[in-house]
């Protein structure tokens, strides 16, 4: 195992040339991701129409593997529609903390590039804090549309 | 007892090809001006010999924990081999020489610190459990409403959590000395904060993250000009300087084997003797008793009051030939090769572009122990990347959140010293940290407009 498996050149590109890094001007949803023992932090923003992601950006501060990870998360899921995020979420997750496999994840190889971090455990959490944020975020999201169709519907 | 009548085990006997007879000697501090033989030193230490990632092991992260002479490794065998047995009751011979090898080390202890007696010296896990067994017991039948318990900014979490549980149950105020942009203390700020209503102060000796020498005598005084106790978290201080509690003259001192070349699970408790005699004791079980009735029991003597139950013999027995490691080197010795080696890493690790260095600027001022930050690179980044060069080096919070709130950030990259450490090694490390920066240099963490 060799220090290359965690640091792979397109985590490096993503961290020092982070993509989707900034804020929205309209976002409809806002979260922060934080891990309290090493002090990463992923703010994300949102913005949905018609059940997809129409635009994200992200802010924060931390280790190169949660900052890529959010760089290339956003880069991802934008413009994608929410069954295409969950199920790339479930297939990330699949590749961090399941079997390792990357194959739902075809066509998203920078995200694959992250498949090293798994052989560092401390660092898993540091890959998996955006998607984190981003799971709340579209959690909030759903939970006021049910709720403001409720409130149509009565 | 005489010290003369101790068995020797055979860990004391010495070894063919160490460096350091033994048994332990009888003496000062060392000649400071007499520098150490690291060399010899290194060839004590067998874990220096390994590579970690096919480079050799460059060990800096003492302040976490120290590694392991030889003779200690040995003195645990010597006990598991040869005399193996429960203490204090027993009639045999093994129960009474391993009786008299944990005793002894208690004595040694003693005389480490510059106690009155071994009564004085109680046995913990850690430094942790030592300052907890004083808020658990002193502190809950000592602090009422409105009292005050002083601690600073710098402290460990093990020095802050029981004695926010103490503030909370006994309706007492926790106040904090806060500490200046060079990570020195106040000393008028200080003694403005010790009222009347000041039951204990409780401060680090050396800081585990600035390095920070504090000025424990005088803020001793302070304490008892207004009543007040004074206990001191000896962690990072006794493993690296003279440290003796009579000219500090505070009341409690705690501090952990495995910091100074011992094993793990051993901490020390010291404290007075008087205050010692009038606390309850800590845990309640076998040995802290003198007799059981069905009711109520009455107590042993100290030290054996707070020892409850099977103590970590084996552990102790190998502390006490950490003790005459550190004895035969001189305490004196070992902070004047610290001093040296933090201050040519001040210079050294202080001159690599986008370094910024936390804590006192000079190296008598401060431990073996230098923290650091680069640029904007996470020092889980840092630690990873010099560990692929071999250099060991702590990264994160130190267990210290309040202090890095207070110095506004969330983490820091820490190389900390002891007696084997080179300036050889300070090279590798400071190479590991350029090749760090190239490596992560870039736009990350940065304000990016969009």
């Amino acid at each position: 195992m060799s220090l290359d498996d965690l640091y792979k050149e397109t985590i490096l590109d993503h961290y020092q040339e982070p993509r989707n890094r900034g804020q929205l001007v309209d976002p409809d949803v806002a979260t922060r991701g934080h891990n309290p023992l090493c002090g990463d932090e992923v703010q994300l923003q949102v913005q949905l129409a018609d059940d997809a992601i129409r635009d994200i950006a992200f802010g924060g501060r931390g280790c190169s593997i949660s900052q890529a990870s959010a760089s290339m998360m956003t880069e991802s899921v934008k413009g994608e529609p929410l069954a295409e995020v969950d199920r790339l979420m479930a297939a990330f997750k699949e590749m961090m903390v399941g079997s390792g496999s990357t194959d739902g994840l075809d066509g998203h190889e920078d995200l694959e590039a992250l498949q090293g971090v798994k052989r560092f455990p401390v660092r898993v959490k540091c890959a998996l804090l955006p998607w984190t944020a981003l799971a709340e975020a579209l959690e909030i999201w759903r939970r006021a549309a049910r709720a403001s169709l409720d409130h149509k519907e009565s | 007892m005489s010290e003369n009548l101790t068995p020797q085990p055979p860990s004391l006997k010495g070894r063919e090809g160490s460096t350091f007879p033994l048994p332990f000697r009888e003496g000062g501090q060392g000649d400071r001006s007499i520098p150490l033989d690291v060399e010899a030193i290194r060839r004590d230490f067998p874990i220096l010999e390994r590579q970690v990632h096919g480079k050799p092991l460059v060990y800096l992260d003492n302040a976490a924990t120290s590694q392991k002479p030889h003779q200690v490794i040995q003195a645990l065998v010597d006990y598991y081999q040869g005399y193996n047995a429960n203490i204090h009751r027993g009639v045999h011979a093994l129960a009474e020489e391993a009786t008299e090898a944990y005793e002894g080390v208690r004595r040694k202890t003693a005389r480490f610190i510059g106690a009155d007696g071994p009564q004085e010296v109680l046995f913990t896990r850690n430094t942790t459990e030592a300052i907890n067994l004083i808020a658990y017991t002193w502190a809950r039948d000592t602090v009422a409403e409105g009292d005050e318990i002083v601690i600073t900014t710098m402290e460990h979490h093990s020095n802050i959590v029981p004695w926010q549980w103490v503030a909370q149950q006994r309706g007492a105020r926790l106040k904090y000395a806060e500490f200046g942009p060079d990570g020195t203390l106040d000393l008028d700020q200080v003694a403005r904060l010790i009222t009347p209503r000041t039951k204990l102060v409780s401060m680090v000796h050396m800081s585990n993250v600035l390095g920070t020498i504090n000025p424990v005598a005088e803020v001793a005084r302070l304490a008892h000009a207004q009543g007040a106790l004074m206990l001191v978290d000896g962690a990072q201080s006794v493993p690296h300087l003279p440290v003796d509690v009579g000219a500090i003259e505070c009341d409690f001192l705690a501090f952990s084997a495995h910091k100074m070349m011992g094993p793990t699970g051993v901490g020390v408790l010291w404290g007075r003797r008087a205050l010692l005699e009038g606390m309850r004791p800590f845990l309640g079980g076998g040995e802290m008793i003198e007799q059981v009735g069905r009711d109520s029991s009455t107590y042993n003597v100290l030290p054996w009051k707070y020892e409850a139950g099977t103590p970590n013999i084996a552990d102790v027995v190998a502390f006490g030939a950490a003790l005459d490691y550190l004895a035969t080197l001189g305490m004196e010795r070992v902070r004047a090769h610290e001093i040296e080696l933090v201050d040519y890493a001040l210079e050294q690790v202080g001159s690599i572009p986008g370094v910024q260095i936390y804590g006192p600027p000079q190296a008598e001022r401060r431990g073996g122990v230098v923290s650091f930050g680069l640029d904007d690179i996470h020092p889980h980044d840092i630690g990873q990347v010099v560990d692929y060069q071999g250099v060991a080096i702590r990264a994160g919070h130190h267990c210290c959140q309040v202090l890095m709130k207070a110095l506004g950030i969330s983490g820091t990259a820490r190389a900390s010293f002891y007696v084997y450490n080179t300036p050889r090694e300070v090279d590798v490390l400071v190479r590991a940290l350029i090749g760090a920066k190239e490596m992560f240099s870039g736009k990350a963490n940065g304000s990016v407009a969009r």
